[in-house]
């Protein structure tokens, strides 16, 4: 097995890789937050979030926030391993 | 080429780790600042402490006997220096943050607000009942305490630095418990001298490199 092989296509875009990035070191974070944090639109980042959850990468709660709509996000124990795997390959890819 | 990106990869997912979970905007220079507000404002006091030997922070000290004019003006310095400093601290984080295009109120930094204002609030109303007690002598290491608490706390939302400045403050005011009567001098020390240290470490560290 080649070290591309390690990494994971699901990734491949600077807002995917901001997003797990985030959340990595964030218990959970919300949209605005991360959309914030990412300067990306509302239709990109959200595409990117359903990307990521249908990997279930990602788990999404929607909850009201007083009357206010909030979606958390947070990692899944399989996003975060498939995640370390993903950085481990690309800091190999570097080494060589 | 290939690399190139992959690196680009990895520089993004560590800028995004650091931005998102630490705010990283701290301004240097305004530590200095801070300390040196915080000696002008000793030396006044000193000099109101020295004209009047009123010794507020000396258990034995029976404080009613001394105008209020004087424990007035004490309280004013020490409401001037904690102005001056925190809009000082302000101004400038805004203005570095404005520079590294780091949001100055996000997430990160209403974190790091929170968590430095719990200690800190718990301290100042300790410290009020310490004053209502009459028990001046512990006033000044209360507030060394907590303040070096608060700093320990808020540094896990923040550069890993502030972590020292509250380990120090901590420490002499442990020290200043046991040298009831010199928390002037404490004062100095702690939120002066260590401030200006701490903030020309930030500065040479980070400010100056960019």
């Amino acid at each position: 097995m080649s070290l591309i092989d390690n990494i994971n296509k699901a990734f491949d875009h600077r807002i995917r890789l901001g997003i797990m990035s985030i959340l990595m070191v964030n218990d959970y974070a919300d949209f605005n937050m991360l959309k914030e944090m990412l300067g990306a639109t509302d239709g990109n980042l959200a595409s990117h979030t359903k990307a990521l959850e249908k990997e279930t990468y990602i788990k999404v709660e929607k909850q009201f926030i007083g009357r206010k709509p909030n979606t958390r996000y947070s990692t899944t124990p399989l996003g975060k391993a498939a995640f370390k795997k993903h950085i481990n390959a690309l800091e190999k890819l570097i080494g060589k | 080429m290939e690399q190139n990106k992959y690196l680009e990869d990895i520089s993004e997912i560590k800028n995004m780790m650091s931005r998102s979970s630490r705010f990283i905007s701290l301004s240097g220079i305004s530590g200095i600042l801070a300390g040196i507000y915080a000696l002008i404002g000793a030396y006044l006091a000193h000099s109101i402490l020295v004209k009047n030997p009123l010794y507020m922070f000396s258990s034995k000290t029976d404080v009613t006997r001394y105008s209020m004019l004087n424990l007035n003006n004490l309280y004013f310095i020490a409401i001037g220096v904690i102005i001056a400093a925190a809009i000082t601290g302000v101004l400038l984080t805004l203005k570095k943050s404005r520079e590294s295009g780091e949001k100055m109120w996000d997430v990160t930094s209403k974190r790091l607000v929170f968590n430095f204002l719990i200690p800190l609030f718990t301290g100042g109303l300790f410290c009020l009942s310490l004053i209502q007690n009459e028990i001046y002598g512990l006033v000044a290491p209360a507030t060394l305490l907590f303040y070096g608490l608060a700093c320990v706390n808020a540094s896990k939302y923040t550069l890993r630095d502030v972590r020292y400045l509250g380990f120090a403050n901590i420490i002499i005011g442990l020290i200043a418990t046991q040298f009831i009567g010199y928390g002037l001098y404490f004062w100095a020390l702690g939120f002066g001298v260590f401030h200006i240290l701490y903030g020309s470490i930030m500065y040479f560290k980070y400010d100056k490199k960019n």
